[in-house]
């Protein structure tokens, strides 16, 4: 061998070694790392950081505004807000966890909170409360893992049902339906007017498989039915059983709308807004929206249809802003102070009105009730039933989701029938809890 | 008069006018060339060697990163993986999904590159063909599946100039043929450039020698441009069938594996188990495993490189 293949060799064995014994490093040190959420000065000032997506959704401005109030009635504490978009705060709040680096107050949604919780770097908020001699009876609703509460929904987002009055009118059905038989009735009646329009719209894309939980699950939700029992899935039960042979009977007779297996929730409400759609189960916060891209469309908002004959209270599906305090948090009481002042009446009732949600405050009010019909609306059929939400503070929600999507989408399709899609759904649920 | 070897002028000796003896001259000259490469290697070792070295033991462990207590459990994740249905399901996609979309890279970019580089047309249409057909290329991903899914909606223009309403990419018999479509639209132009190249130095006194013998045009094609173009045929073909298996954004942003599973691949599989299940030890696993199919693809193709040198 020549001397450069000699040197050649060489490099190669030390380049060789080198690698293996950074990688023996590199997998023996990645699971350590201390935390470094915050800091704090010698005079008792803190600073806690704060990562949410909600500053960008909201007005420019009117959310470091708030958090200034706070600032000011709580001298010595500094929060930094680290503002993101939804997808990409998720996804730092994951690496966060696994790295040990959550900021100090988290925002969560729902579908978070159990992967989170059962990994340990959120706090147990109900021991937070104890601490801090909190009164929580002004909490609508609290996301709850064995027993601990781990967050807070700070404002809700919920899902009543809008009609599309023109495309109702022609199709000659007077008022919103408010039955099941009367929803497929108008739904019928919807889809006779021929050309483009369906009488109802059903998003069950597997990418982002909230369609589920939205506009499949909510018909079990509005009948006061449970896809749960005793905290497991439970799909095989009457109610959903019922709610899923009604949505086959609605897919049978030919009035949901194409596109359903690769539909999302925007191109839902594309549909709806370009008047191709009578009916949708859709967000309050896409009403201006809708409004703005579409300002002839006159449609009204009411709530979902229930089993013929139920007269109790409608859960109403929603989602929410939450909030969380993670628990490697060098400064859990300043974080909770920041929580407690986002879920007091006063700030609830603002962030609600500049967010266009439901306060999580049961004594707070939103200021838009006051102006708009729509939203009064909206705000009466939420005071009138609960939010009904399951998924959240489920293991692999979006994961859980998915997997019934599919069974579901098989079952429509024809390949098997509706009990085999629920039953194959209950045991690959059952294997993720 | 002797015959010397030329003795090259070390910059150590130049500077400091000793000679240095032969070894350490030589182990001189290549610590230098390394210190040279330093930069790129330092950089492709942190950001490609530790982190494909870190997947394959997060492969190797039971809940990796998720978990506070990581346990070794050697294969059993490629067990529980390679027992998986829903993983030879997205093998089997994968599979058909790159054959077909680099076969047909490869017959339309070869008709379009022939046609650009016919002498039929003059220098003007040529440049503004040539432009048109290279624009799928221009763009990204992400504006290629939204583009397509707004086309392809049962609404959308395709169904309008159509007069139907075909679910495109809804219907779990079309789904996979519509999403193989619309990679093989957004591919070919990479094909056609490089064949176009290829076939602008073909030497034309071949093409005449042909004539001269009464080769026809279906015989020139065979028997000269093809034996020509054959070293990049098999460049482009494997180097598209590498990069197509791991085409994740595409079929995630039209159709996100479904409707049921027709459209997954083992990229959209590998995302869900890492990011919808959390499961990073399984994913770690198939991600290995796609890893050591491409290697398989990647090692004819380095072969066939340093034949060609």
């Amino acid at each position: 061998m020549t001397r450069a293949g000699q040197g050649h060799s060489k490099a190669l064995k030390i380049a060789g070694a080198m690698t293996a014994v950074a990688s023996v490093l590199m997998v023996a040190g990645c699971s350590g790392g201390s935390s470094d959420g915050a800091s704090g000065d010698a005079g008792g000032d803190v600073t806690i950081e704060f990562a949410q997506w909600w500053e960008p959704e909201l007005p420019d401005g009117e959310f470091r505004a708030l958090i200034d109030t706070f600032e000011d009635e709580n001298p010595g504490i500094t929060v930094d807000l680290v503002s993101g978009p939804y997808a990409s705060t998720k996804e730092q709040l994951f690496a966060g966890a696994a790295s040990g680096t959550m900021p100090d107050v988290v925002g969560l949604d729902g579908a978070w909170v159990n992967d989170f919780a059962s990994q340990g770097v959120i706090a147990n908020l109900t021991d937070l409360m104890a601490d801090a001699d909190y009164d929580d009876s002004q909490l609508a609703s609290q996301i709850q893992v064995d027993g601990g509460t781990y967050m807070i929904p700070v404002v809700n987002f919920v899902y009543p049902m809008f009609t599309n009055d023109d495309l109702l009118s022609q199709a000659g059905v007077s008022a919103p339906p408010s039955t099941r038989t009367e929803f497929a009735d108008a739904a019928q009646k919807v889809s006779a007017l021929g050309g483009d329009v369906s009488g109802w719209v059903l998003p069950l894309s597997l990418e982002a498989p909230n369609g589920v939980q939205n506009d499949v699950m909510s018909w079990v939700w509005a009948s006061g039915g449970s896809m749960l029992k005793d905290g497991q899935p439970d799909l095989t039960n009457d109610d959903v059983a019922s709610a899923a042979d009604y949505i086959q009977g609605l897919w049978d007779d030919g009035v949901i709308a194409s596109g359903s297996f690769t539909m999302k929730e925007q191109d839902k409400v594309e549909e709806f807004t370009n008047g191709r759609v009578g009916m949708m189960i859709d967000s309050l916060a896409h009403i201006n929206l809708i409004r703005e891209t579409n300002p002839d469309l006159k449609f009204s908002i009411s709530a979902i249809p229930a089993d013929d004959g139920y007269d109790g209270e409608r859960g109403i599906p929603y989602a929410s802003w939450g909030i969380g305090v993670a628990e490697n948090s060098e400064h859990k009481d300043a974080a909770f102070k920041l929580v407690q002042f986002l879920m007091s009446e006063d700030t609830n009732s603002e962030l609600s009105t500049m967010a266009n949600a439901f306060p999580g405050n049961t004594e707070s009010v939103p200021g838009f009730v006051e102006d708009d019909e729509l939203f009064k609306t909206a705000f009466d059929i939420y005071k009138a039933g609960y939010p009904a939400n399951e998924f959240t503070g489920l293991p692999v929600a979006e994961e859980l989701m998915r997997q019934f999507g599919e069974q579901f989408q098989s079952a429509l399709d024809g390949q098997q029938s509706m009990e085999d899609a629920l039953k194959k759904a209950q045991d690959s649920w059952v294997a993720e809890f | 008069m002797t015959l010397r070897s030329p003795v090259v002028l070390d910059t150590e000796v130049i500077v400091t006018g000793v000679p240095q003896s032969r070894r350490r001259r030589q182990l001189r000259r290549t610590a230098e060339s390394y210190a040279f490469l330093s930069p790129t290697i330092i950089l492709l070792f942190v950001l490609m060697i530790i982190p494909i070295v870190m997947v394959i033991g997060y492969s190797l462990q039971d809940r990796a990163i998720i978990g506070k207590n990581h346990e070794f459990v050697g294969l059993d994740n490629y067990v529980s993986v390679l027992t998986n249905p829903d993983f030879w399901n997205a093998t089997s996609n994968t599979v058909i999904f790159t054959v077909v979309s680099v076969v047909a890279h490869l017959i339309i970019g070869l008709g379009f590159a022939l046609m650009l580089n016919s002498t039929l047309i003059g220098a003007v249409p040529r440049a503004i063909f040539r432009g048109l057909y290279v624009l799928p290329w221009l763009f990204t991903v992400a504006v290629i599946a939204v583009l397509w899914r707004m086309l392809l909606a049962p609404n959308g223009v395709i169904n309008f100039l159509l007069n139907s309403d075909i679910e495109w990419l809804a219907s779990p018999q079309l789904a996979l043929g519509t999403v193989t479509f619309i990679n093989i639209w957004a591919g070919y132009p990479f094909f056609m450039v490089s064949l176009l190249a290829g076939l602008q130095g073909i030497p034309s006194d071949l093409y005449e020698a042909a004539v001269v013998d009464g080769a026809g045009p279906v015989q020139r094609f065979w028997n000269v441009t093809v034996p020509q173009l054959r070293p990049i045929i098999v460049s482009l073909v494997l180097l598209d069938l590498i990069w197509t298996s791991q085409q994740f954004a595409l079929i995630w942003m039209t159709t996100g594996g479904g409707p049921i599973n027709v459209t997954e691949v083992l990229s959209t599989f590998t995302y869900k188990l890492a990011f919808a299940k959390y499961d990073f030890s399984q994913a770690a696993t198939s991600a290995v495993l796609v890893l050591l199919m491409s290697m398989v693809l990647a090692v004819f193709y380095v072969r066939h490189q340093k034949a060609r040198d």
